[in-house]
């Protein structure tokens, strides 16, 4: 089974995880501005890389926080974890 | 006898049932339930200011380190989160609360949490063998030490696993009412393939 490393319990199996998603989606500044379509892309619309990925998971059965992951979406292979105070690394 | 006293006696745990299949399994693995233990959820962020008092309230410096625990007497401090405690304590402490309420002083919260969970523990020379039949980390005393509490599956149920000493000999799992039936069924079911193994005698 593949092993996700949480930035506070360390690597656990994928079955203690669940998936929130793409990250970093801020909140419309002026919500009440937004016409139809900007809601729309705001709620339904995420990017579909091939490839590096910044997604929201959470470690349900663990410590039940919620991080973010740089993850390859080709080969699921998890390039970094980082606490969502912390910035989005720089990966090439 | 006061109404008190009678609630109390007409109290049933979660695994009253299972008192006599406990008993029964091999000499290799104890099950025994702590029940009605006092248990309070602990919440607070690392950097409060309330910490220093919270500390004090307990006995012990509050673990910060994820995965870890810290004992202070009969006071036990398991971390389940950056900023999430339980701490248990014997049955009927109300005083704990208290203390603690009164350290937190609106930074945090303390909830009483005691019916949330029961406690099962899991001693003896093959209590480790017993429980890596449901569980994937490695409690093996090369790499998890006595003050490690790990919050997992164990058989497909949530747990938080407390390390008690370093031989992999005593354990505490802690496990929602709800799943506790479930678990004492996985468990002693686990121990039937070693009710003839001489290692488990
Ligand atoms: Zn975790």
């Amino acid at each position: 089974m593949q092993l996700i490393p949480c930035p506070w319990c360390g690597p656990r199996e994928e079955v203690e995880f669940h998936y929130g998603g793409q990250a970093h989606v801020a909140y419309p500044a002026a919500p009440a501005d937004l016409s139809d379509r900007e809601w729309a892309e705001y709620v339904f619309f995420r990017d579909n890389p091939k490839g590096l990925f910044a997604e929201r998971w959470v470690h349900s059965t663990g410590c039940r926080r919620w991080f973010n992951a740089i993850r390859d979406t080709g080969t699921h292979d998890f390039r970094a974890v980082y606490r969502p105070n912390e910035p989005k690394p720089v990966i090439s | 006898m006061t109404a008190d006293d009678v609630a109390v006696d007409q109290r049933v745990s979660p695994l009253e049932l299972w008192r006599a299949e406990f008993k029964a399994l091999p000499a290799g693995v104890r099950l025994r339930e702590l029940a009605f233990l006092t248990q309070l959820s602990l919440r607070l962020v690392p950097e409060s200011p309330a910490v220093a008092a919270v500390s004090e309230a307990l006995g012990v410096a509050l673990p910060l380190e994820p995965c870890s625990s810290a004992v202070a007497g009969e006071v036990t401090v398991l971390w389940l989160g950056p900023d999430e405690w339980l701490v248990m304590t014997p049955t009927g402490d109300g005083e704990t609360e208290r203390n603690l309420r009164a350290a937190v002083q609106g930074h945090g919260a303390v909830i009483d949490v005691s019916g949330q969970r029961t406690t099962v523990s899991v001693s003896g020379p093959r209590a480790r063998d017993l429980l890596a039949h449901g569980c994937s980390i490695d409690l093996h005393p090369r790499v998890n030490h006595a003050g490690s509490c790990v919050q997992t599956h164990l058989a497909k149920a949530g747990v938080a696993i407390w390390t008690r000493d370093d031989s992999g000999t005593d354990f505490w799992v802690v496990v929602r009412t709800s799943f506790a039936d479930y678990l004492a069924r996985w468990l002693v079911d686990a121990c039937v393939p070693h009710r003839q193994d001489p290692q488990w005698q």
